[in-house]
């Protein structure tokens, strides 16, 4: 089953919501009716669903309304229209206590501006939810400081938030959502407050976190770079519709519209594109049946200085340089006295941001490994064509 | 300019001699009895405490709350009112602004956070504070002795009337400071409207309702000579007797007994408001 399914969801601002809807309704659109009416459209007829686990963003900018939707979505803001389901259950139409306890079990939420108790201390903060279902102190306080080991605050519980810095006073927001154990995430602009060094840790922590707890998330942002690195799904939004729902390379390879398009022209391809994409399926060396003519032909066949050497079961044995072959050769030394081992890997699924600096420094081209098997060497000249035409195009050379 | 002809005295006295006093008399002498009751216990309390005790516990407070300077202050300023034998007038005095000001938040405060939750409340009640606080103090002094009697109990009633808007509405901007996200967020946690208000609005809200308490304090000792105008005891009367009798020291030693109290009650009040 659909963890939240959003269908139809509209939010109408003003003193006649329902003859706003009406004129939605027509088809009119969000600034005639404002220019008409004096109403504003927060939200107009949303539909997605988000899968149990995943981790879907719901992308804008201001005024675009993805803060009313996800305030829709745990009913802090009532919906004029449509209908929110929370494991099934329409949470528009549930009474207070039914509401009460959903929020209670189910959804966590984290705020842009963090929304802790400033006169309370951290573990207070962190144990507030709990507080609020009469759970005993002990317990609380004990679960309190679990979650706050988990998002790594361990040792702060008496400081006040006010003494915090951002980043920790949103470590206590995340940790206070946590603690309640919903299955659910709600995170509004969660680190949009943070400066890019603590913003990229904190992303890096909710991707570790995630993994580990496997939480169904909705994260609201106005920032490309992080919907496309945290979401499993993006959704797009402009003046209170979506308009365009897919993965990150669905989005950034066939944009919906010119605004989705325009959005994405600027994106930093290094820190989307991963190893995988710009790999190239490399003329190796196999150990149990090349010897050094071998090899030295197959260096002359591609023109390269070196070639990568691997076993039988395609295990990355090491790098064989042209000179060492000829020593082999002349010398009868056998090859695999020959290798170097002092060559870069990575993974598969590194950032090509993080492979830039590598690229630039080593001699040899940088060899992808996974479980030990050899999968793709890269270049310089594939990390900079990468980021330069993308990634179809490399996938397009690598194949032929 | 008189087109209508509006007989509104008529009609005022018309109401109230031949409906208020007759029909809700049995309920005012009521209530008269109560706060009478709860002015003379808390007069007798502080008049047979020995002066000295009470002089301590003052300096204490002072130093706890407001620190060392305040206290030394309130030792010179206590010493001051038992030294120009003004003692007994300052506890009446006292006794009639801390019965004023209990009332006044007893109200006060409820009626703050009602006006901070709905804004029908709201609009219904803004208009009676201003009301309350710019109708000359004399035009409900009257009725006032007509319902309650001389004496204490129609100046309590009289100092609430000017001394409680400063709490009502410090209480309702107080609730109306705390930050939306604070709201937000324990809303999104599911609290109920009560635990919204009691962990989270009223904590925040304190400062700012503390200062409101003390601007009714502050009010209702400014009220002390018209109080005692109405028969109430106390330095105001100290000084109305110095008026009438052109008593120039004693109109000042009875007057400077009122600032003295009026400081430190201030300080002390406001040290409050900042450890809260």
């Amino acid at each position: 089953m659909k963890k939240i399914e959003v269908n139809k969801l509209t939010k109408v601002f003003g003193s006649h919501p329902k003859q706003g809807l009406k004129l939605l309704n027509d088809g009119k659109q969000k600034d005639e009716i404002l220019a008409d009416t004096g109403m504003t459209v927060g939200v107009n007829q949303a539909s997605f669903s988000v899968e149990p686990g995943e981790i879907f963003v719901i992308m804008g900018l201001s005024g675009s309304g993805k803060s009313t939707l996800i305030r829709l979505v745990n009913r802090l803001i009532e919906s004029t229209d449509g209908e929110v389901l929370i494991d099934g259950e329409d949470i528009t139409k549930m009474d207070k206590q039914n509401l009460i306890e959903t929020r209670r079990k189910k959804l966590g939420m984290v705020f842009q501006k963090f929304g802790l108790l400033p006169h309370r201390n951290v573990l207070q903060n962190v144990a507030y939810g709990l507080e609020l279902q009469n759970v005993s102190k002990q317990e609380r306080e004990e679960r309190a400081e679990q979650t706050l080991k988990d998002v790594g605050l361990q040792g702060y519980e008496e400081s006040m938030p006010s003494q915090l810095s951002g980043g920790m006073q949103q470590r206590v927001g995340l940790a206070r959502a946590l603690t309640n154990d919903p299955d659910i995430l709600l995170m509004d602009e969660a680190f949009s407050a943070l400066d890019p060094i603590i913003r990229t840790e904190m992303q890096d922590e909710l991707l570790k976190l995630q993994h580990r707890l496997n939480k169904t998330v909705l994260f609201i942002t106005h920032d490309l770079d992080e919907a496309l690195k945290l979401g499993d799904r993006i959704a797009i939004m402009k003046d209170g519709r979506i308009v365009q729902i897919g993965t990150a390379e669905q989005i950034l390879e066939n944009p919906a519209n010119d605004y989705v398009s325009q959005f994405v022209k600027d994106v930093d391809r290094s820190k989307i594109l991963e190893a995988s994409h710009v790999m190239k399926k490399p003329k190796v060396l196999t150990t149990d049946k090349d010897g050094p003519n071998m090899a030295i032909r197959k260096m002359e066949e591609v023109g390269a200085s070196s070639i990568f050497v691997v076993d039988r079961d395609d295990k990355f044995q090491g790098l064989l340089t042209i000179d060492d072959a000829i020593r082999s050769h002349n010398e009868h030394i056998p090859l695999t006295e020959m290798l170097r081992e002092d060559v870069y890997t990575t993974a598969p699924d590194t950032p090509l941001d993080d492979l830039i600096g590598i690229a630039a420094d080593a001699k040899y081209p940088i060899a992808v490994v996974e479980n030990g098997v050899l999968c793709g060497i890269i270049s310089r000249v594939s990390i900079l064509s990468g980021l330069v035409l993308g990634k179809e195009k490399e996938n397009e050379e690598a194949t032929s | 300019m008189n087109y209508f002809q509006l007989p509104l005295e008529q009609w005022t006295n018309t109401f109230v001699d031949g409906w208020l006093i007759p029909v809700t008399s049995g309920l005012f002498d009521q209530i008269s009895e109560w706060i009478a009751a709860f002015i003379d216990g808390v007069t007798n309390l502080l008049i047979m405490t020995p002066p000295e005790i009470i002089a301590i516990l003052l300096v204490l407070l002072a130093w706890k709350t407001a620190g060392k300077g305040v206290a030394l202050f309130t030792l010179i300023g206590c010493f001051y009112l038992g030294s120009v034998a003004l003692w007994p007038e300052s506890m009446q005095t006292l006794a009639i602004v801390l019965v004023s000001t209990m009332i006044s938040v007893i109200f006060g405060v409820p009626i703050g956070i009602l006006s901070a939750m709905n804004s029908v409340v709201d609009k219904i009640v803004k208009p009676i504070l201003d009301f309350m606080q710019t109708l000359p103090i004399f035009v409900y002094l009257i009725p006032a002795i007509l319902l309650f009697g001389l004496g204490g109990v129609p100046a309590v009633i009289a100092t609430f009337v000017f001394a409680a808007p400063p709490a009502v509405r410090m209480t309702n901007l107080g609730i109306k400071q705390v930050p939306e996200e604070v709201v937000e967020a324990s809303r999104a946690f599911g609290s109920t409207p009560k635990q919204l208000l009691f962990k989270v609005q009223l904590p925040l809200a304190i400062p700012t309702i503390m200062a409101g308490i003390n601007q009714t304090i502050m009010l209702a000792l400014s009220m002390a000579v018209v109080a005692s105008m109405i028969g109430a005891p106390g330095l105001g009367d100290t000084v109305l007797t110095g008026i009438s009798t052109v008593n120039v020291g004693l109109g000042l030693t009875g007057g400077l007994g009122i600032v003295v109290i009026a400081i430190i009650l201030d300080r002390i009040t406001q040290g409050l408001g900042k450890k809260l």
